[in-house]
């Protein structure tokens, strides 16, 4: 009975069920460019992973089902536990897991069919062992970069640049040296030596880390964004590898996708792809140089703040990681309800990197339910600015900088900024006067027309809301 | 499937990758970056082929890990995906029926802090 169930491994059946399931994920993508359209598409894509999962399970002598049962029961269950625990703001964290964990499965899907070629004897075909050597690398090196990624995301290693003496040249060693243990393998593939191998998971290894560790935390989306990319082509790689054409195709799609996305946030950036991977943003001098001197702020209450707001006309929430960091998207969504309360115009200005990632910013104020129409991008609103009267910077940094359009010495020079120092006013904020990702001091703390109100972001606008409501 | 094929199917695919993502709002970048994280989880497919063909105690652990992180990528990817793109869609909702959106700040606010502990 269950033998006329199974499919023949690259037969017509199996291959015509993978053209249905990677045609689910074009669909799928192609409806999530469109705001309307994205959860029917996420939808569709998790549609067409369904069909290529259901069909893989009836491939022709398949085993190991108790095996498979316990795969597949154990990342199930952690992938649906984590999905639905984590924070909003805790979105780039996740995917870098996701992207990492997926990454290390191609890694080691490479390490067990080149024991598969060591098992089975003699030559391994060379369009086989290419492809798996690829695969290895990759995806050695997006699994390990993730990670670091994820640690830095998590603060559970620095987020400053760390970087050693040598760093590129150390890199570039490794680089080539593990393309160089490829071709030896490829040359000597009868039978491929698994101690070389796994050097070359190991080199790979070590060059993810070595790779994603002096990235600053703000260039660290884009990072992922890549390392997504990679993980993506190493899963084509690993489909070359073992025939797949569902594999070669939707790996192939994120690659290429992934790379497209990667390139529009450098671009939101104002920077370009090899910059961010190799300069080592915000190192330590600009750091030093800032918190040599110290400068006079003005310092404001709660109350203050909330006089200062509620007799505006125009507001405009400028809203950073910070707000992110504190949950306070919600507090700050009521204090701009007691604001329209009162008929002052609230709108909200976004940095196209504002949180950590490209349209987390949006995420994150989406569920606190503020209305779409209200949320200004950095171009529309920066000549507007001069006719605001209270800027209310929370939670954001770097993106405020004037040094970045002033100062062209500056590491964020260029940068695009939101320019709240146009404003006739501006309220910041902010529990203290540290710097930013970018490790450099923000010049807006000490213009004459900015106020900080020195407190969490999320007490800060609560407080301010409070104080709203009673005037 | 010849060396040939595979390199066909594989250009047409960037090239479709390409040009499906390009011209993307920079408010989806976030949730369209997971859904194509949530989409290479494909590899899990291969996880599921070598361990399914695997014969010897190693490859059987390295099989059962392939897996679980393939399918850690894949159920994670496409529930995070769903849940931050349910944000977005409730957008209209507030001004078709007042009550609800009152009542769904303070829930999501439950939520996060209990995911916070």
């Amino acid at each position: 009975m269950i033998a006329e169930a199974v499919l023949k491994p690259g037969g017509d059946v199996a291959t015509a069920l993978y053209i249905v399931s990677f045609s689910l994920f074009i669909l799928g993508l192609k409806q999530g460019t469109h705001p309307t359209t994205a959860k029917r598409g996420n939808m569709i894509a998790a549609a067409g992973m369904a069909v290529a999962v259901v069909t893989t399970l009836l491939l022709d002598g398949m085993g190991n089902w108790g095996l498979i049962a316990i795969g597949l029961a154990i990342g199930s269950a952690v992938g649906a536990y984590a999905s639905i625990r984590v924070k909003m703001t805790e979105m780039p964290q996740m995917v870098a897991l996701y992207n990492g964990v997926g990454g290390g499965a191609v890694a080691l899907i490479a390490w067990s069919e080149i024991r598969h070629g060591i098992h089975i004897g003699g030559a391994m075909p060379l369009e086989d062992l290419i492809p798996t050597l690829l695969a290895a690398i990759i995806g050695s090196v997006s699994f390990w970069g993730s990670n670091i990624a994820f640690a830095k995301l998590q603060d559970l290693i620095p987020t400053r640049p760390l970087a050693v003496p040598g760093q590129q040249i150390i890199n570039a060693v490794l680089g080539i040296g593990v393309i160089v243990l490829a071709i030896i393998i490829a040359i000597n593939n009868d039978p491929p030596s698994q101690a070389l191998f796994i050097l070359i998971l190991v080199c790979a290894a070590i060059l993810g880390n070595l790779v994603v560790l002096p990235i600053g935390g703000a260039d660290m989306p884009v990072v992922i964004s890549m390392l997504n990319a990679f993980t993506g082509l190493s899963a084509a790689a690993a489909g070359f590898a073992l025939q797949n054409v569902a594999l070669i195709v939707a790996g192939t799609l994120v690659g290429s996708s992934g790379t497209i996305l990667t390139m529009e946030m450098a671009t939101a950036m104002n920077r370009s792809v090899a910059n961010i991977l190799f300069s080592g943003f915000g190192g330590a001098p600009a750091a030093v140089a800032g918190s040599g001197e110290q400068r006079p702020v003005t310092s404001i209450g709660a109350q203050d703040a909330a006089i200062k707001l509620a007799y505006a006309d125009n507001v405009v929430i400028v809203p950073g990681y910070g707000l992110a960091v504190a949950q306070a998207q919600h507090a700050v969504k009521e204090m701009a309800n007691q604001l329209e309360a009162r008929g002052v115009t609230v709108n909200y200005a976004i940095h196209p990197v504002a949180g950590r990632m490209p349209g987390h910013m949006n995420v994150l104020l989406a569920e606190a339910d503020v209305p779409y129409e209200n949320l200004k991008e950095m171009d529309e609103i920066n000549p507007e600015m001069p006719r605001v009267d209270v800027a209310v910077v929370i939670g954001a940094n770097d993106v405020t900088n004037p040094a970045a359009k002033n100062d062209p010495n500056s590491p964020i020079a260029g940068m695009p900024i939101i320019e709240v120092s146009e404003a006739n006013e501006v309220i910041v904020i902010k529990r203290s006067l540290s710097t930013g990702f970018a490790g450099i001091d923000n010049d807006l703390f000490y213009e004459p027309n900015t106020s900080m109100l020195f407190a969490d972001a999320k007490a800060a606008a609560s407080e301010v809301a409070a104080e709203i409501e009673q005037l | 499937m010849s060396l040939f094929t595979e390199f066909t199917i594989f250009v047409l695919a960037i090239f479709v990758g390409f040009e499906v993502i390009s011209k993307v709002p920079t408010t989806l970048h976030t949730p369209l970056m997971s859904q194509t994280n949530a989409i290479h989880g494909i590899v899990m497919l291969g996880g599921l082929i070598v361990l399914g063909y695997a014969g010897d105690g190693l490859e059987y652990v390295i099989g059962t890990i392939a897996v679980a992180f393939g399918a850690i990528n894949i159920v994670g990817g496409f529930l995070v995906t769903d849940r931050m793109l349910g944000m977005f869609a409730k957008k209209p909702k507030p001004k078709a029926s007042p009550a609800s959106s009152a009542s769904r700040p303070g829930a999501v606010d439950k939520n996060d802090e209990g995911a916070g502990k």
